[in-house]
């Protein structure tokens, strides 16, 4: 496979009022071809500050780059000049949103926003936009694109809005396409629509996908990869059936235990106590040393560094050192029949 | 599931129309009828559209109803109409709203906003009174009494939601209506409200209408479930029953649509896509509702409406499919 997104030890602050938050602190990972990596956590684990840190959409002041590259097709997207990052968007790299109402442009149809992109990347003439626009269109399953084309955004139900982005971001089959909550705003039998035709078009296209959220039912549906946030930090990273069957990170555990099951009947739901940490001050060890319940001292002194679990799976966490004490996974968090997990 | 199967609420053919302009009214919930037991949860579930939250108001009287009535302990809730028994009534029931930055008053200090209630029903004597019981609420829903005097906007999503359970539960409601309590909140967050709940209601013997969208919280709160498509019920069922067994093809179509985390499981799991998106409440389609969507759609599903049937003990369904006039189309 090969490597075409290297996300190195990036970390991304914000100066806010009285004090630095830092939303990324020191996370890589790599990008393969066709692959889905999914990036999963909680709102304020900093999911989608480093997703718009590859796009380069983060407002820079108040944020800003502290430390670290990205590196796509050798190049760090972290020094490129914003004229240059306009080549990369939207040709190279493509995005979608959670909210489809609020990213589309209200004053301009459909076709036009589809057209952009097609005439400024790939020197298409207007009608040449056009048609490539209905074709799109047809492709995301939208009925009559004929007439659909020259509607306005507010004339489009949620999930059709949501498959018009879906067009937008793919019209000029970028290598990358990141989608951030693609579905967390619509309906279940819409989102089940909206994610068979990522996948589909995935096939056809092969682009790789960078999908954010925070719902595990997704992931284990999309994601070849999983990448665990926790306070700014990747406290877990592995192949979809390795964090879902074999997790070692304690905050992945209460994040599978905490998922009522639909199969089971259980009494109470695992939970994870208290609210996640603060990012303008943050634990100087690990992000989860205060909601952890196996945490040590170790863990409030120094953040762990990576244990390779195999050739995929790397976890940062001090019950992995030699010196800690031996930790079963819970039973809430252990999932499906052994047989998987055997 | 509550041994003794004692009504507290009988909601018969409630409807629910808003007027839109001189030719057009939204039917939000038109007619729906089922019971809510003594201490069960009742969780109401469908997309957004169908009505859920309208008739979570309605049944509160937080909206009039367009037709039908609402029984609350034998007595019809839209009918009340003197003051004091309009009080009475709503100190009986309560409600816990989705956003929690949105339905605490910015302005006030956490301890008034839980003892407005208080206040307005005369509910203590003293301030001495008052402040304990606003301690003692404070910790009832996990928070500490100094929280008391701080303000909404120092609070994180989930421990607002407690403060509005804290609010909800100060009059010693009978019945809650909880409106998508836990849809604002981080996973994580959302178990801990979830167990909250269950534990108060345990503890007090109360009465949940649970509104929500996400199936699988639904499942594991409710004793039975009611499922709306566009202003109607087209299912109720024990929340097992209706996971294990769905009749209605929408049911089956909701509870297929739902990601399992579980990557094996989602890998050979055959799910039922739904085309298209709902219609509008407006203008719905003619017979069953749900027909333009239904993969299984019979011929007089577009002539005739399926009747709200009891098709075995505590499990309704609308849908010809299960009528046996109509029965001969396909069963799979």
């Amino acid at each position: 496979m090969n490597k075409i997104l290297e996300v190195k030890d990036l970390s991304v602050s914000f100066d806010t009022y009285g004090a630095e938050v830092k939303a990324v602190r020191g996370v890589s990972f790599d990008l393969e071809e066709k692959e889905t990596l999914a990036i999963v956590g909680e709102s304020g684990s900093g999911k989608s500050v480093t997703a718009q840190s590859i796009m380069r959409l983060i407002q820079m002041p108040p944020g800003k780059f502290v430390n670290g590259s990205i590196l796509f097709n050798g190049e760090d997207l972290t020094e490129k000049p914003e004229k240059q990052m306009e080549n990369i968007r939207g040709k190279e790299i493509g995005m979608i949103f959670q909210d489809p109402m609020t990213s589309l442009n209200p004053t301009m149809t459909i076709g036009k926003q589809i057209a952009e992109g097609l005439i400024k990347h790939r020197n298409m003439s207007k009608k040449e936009a056009h048609l490539k626009g209905i074709e799109l269109l047809k492709l995301v399953g939208i009925p009559t694109p004929e007439v659909r084309i020259n509607q306005y955004p507010h004339e489009y139900s949620g999930g059709m809005r949501q498959r018009a982005m879906i067009a937008i971001a793919l019209a000029c089959n970028p290598k990358i396409l990141i989608a951030d909550e693609p579905t967390t705003a619509l309906d279940v039998t819409i989102q089940a629509q909206i994610l068979d035709l990522m996948r589909g078009l995935q096939e056809e296209t092969g682009t790789a996908i960078i999908l954010i959220t925070h719902d595990l039912g997704i992931v284990a549906n999309m994601a070849s990869r999983v990448a665990v946030m926790y306070g700014g930090k990747i406290v877990e990273t592995g192949t979809v059936d390795e964090i879902f069957y074999h997790p070692k990170h304690p905050y992945t555990w209460g994040l599978l235990g905490s998922m009522p099951k639909l199969d089971i009947e259980e009494e109470e739901l695992q939970v994870i106590p208290g609210s996640p940490p603060d990012l303008a001050d943050p634990p100087k060890g690990c992000p989860f040393v205060t909601r952890c319940p196996y945490a040590m001292s170790a863990c409030t002194k120094q953040m762990p560094a990576y244990t390779n679990i195999s050739d995929t799976q790397k976890t940062a966490c001090w019950l992995l050192d030699d010196r800690a004490p031996e930790v079963q996974i819970p039973e809430s968090a252990i999932v499906g029949g052994s047989e998987i997990n055997a | 599931m509550p041994s003794t199967k004692e009504k507290l609420l009988e909601i018969k053919d409630l409807k629910k129309h808003f007027k839109l302009d001189r030719k057009s009214i939204l039917k939000a919930v038109d007619g729906i009828s089922f019971d809510i037991y003594q201490g069960e949860t009742f969780g109401l579930v469908g997309e957004s559209g169908c009505g859920k939250s309208t008739a979570g108001r309605t049944i509160m009287r937080m909206y009039e109803a367009t037709d039908g009535k609402v029984d609350f302990v034998g007595r019809n809730v839209h009918h009340i109409q003197s003051k004091r028994e309009i009080k009475e009534f709503n100190k009986s029931m309560q409600m816990i709203f989705q956003d929690p930055y949105a339905s605490l008053n910015p302005r006030m200090t956490v301890k008034d906003i839980i003892a407005e209630g208080i206040d307005i029903h005369g509910l203590i004597k003293s301030p001495k009174e008052r402040a304990e019981r606003v301690n003692e609420l404070l910790e009832l829903v996990g928070l500490n009494k100094d929280h008391g005097s701080r303000f909404p906007h120092e609070f994180s999503g989930g421990q607002r939601q407690r403060i509005g359970i804290a609010r909800a539960l100060a009059v010693n409601p009978e019945f809650i209506v909880a409106d998508e309590p836990i849809s604002a909140l981080d996973v994580s967050i959302q178990a801990q409200i979830v167990n909250l709940l269950k534990r108060l209601q345990k503890d007090h013997g109360l009465t949940y209408l649970f509104i929500a969208h996400d199936l699988s919280m639904v499942k594991h709160i409710s004793d039975r479930v009611g499922v709306m498509y566009l202003g109607k019920m087209v299912e109720i069922a024990k929340s097992n029953e209706l996971y294990h067994e769905p009749l209605h093809p929408y049911t089956r179509a909701l509870i297929s649509a739902i990601p399992v985390p579980n990557p094996q499981l989602e890998r050979t799991r055959e799910r039922i896509i739904l085309e298209g998106d709902v219609p509008s409440p407006v203008n719905p389609p003619s017979g069953c509702r749900f027909r333009t969507r239904c993969p299984l759609a019979m011929d007089v599903c577009s002539r005739v409406e399926p009747e709200w049937q009891e098709y075995k003990e505590d499990r309704w369904v609308a849908c010809h499919l299960y009528d046996e006039r109509y029965k001969e189309g396909s069963l799979a």
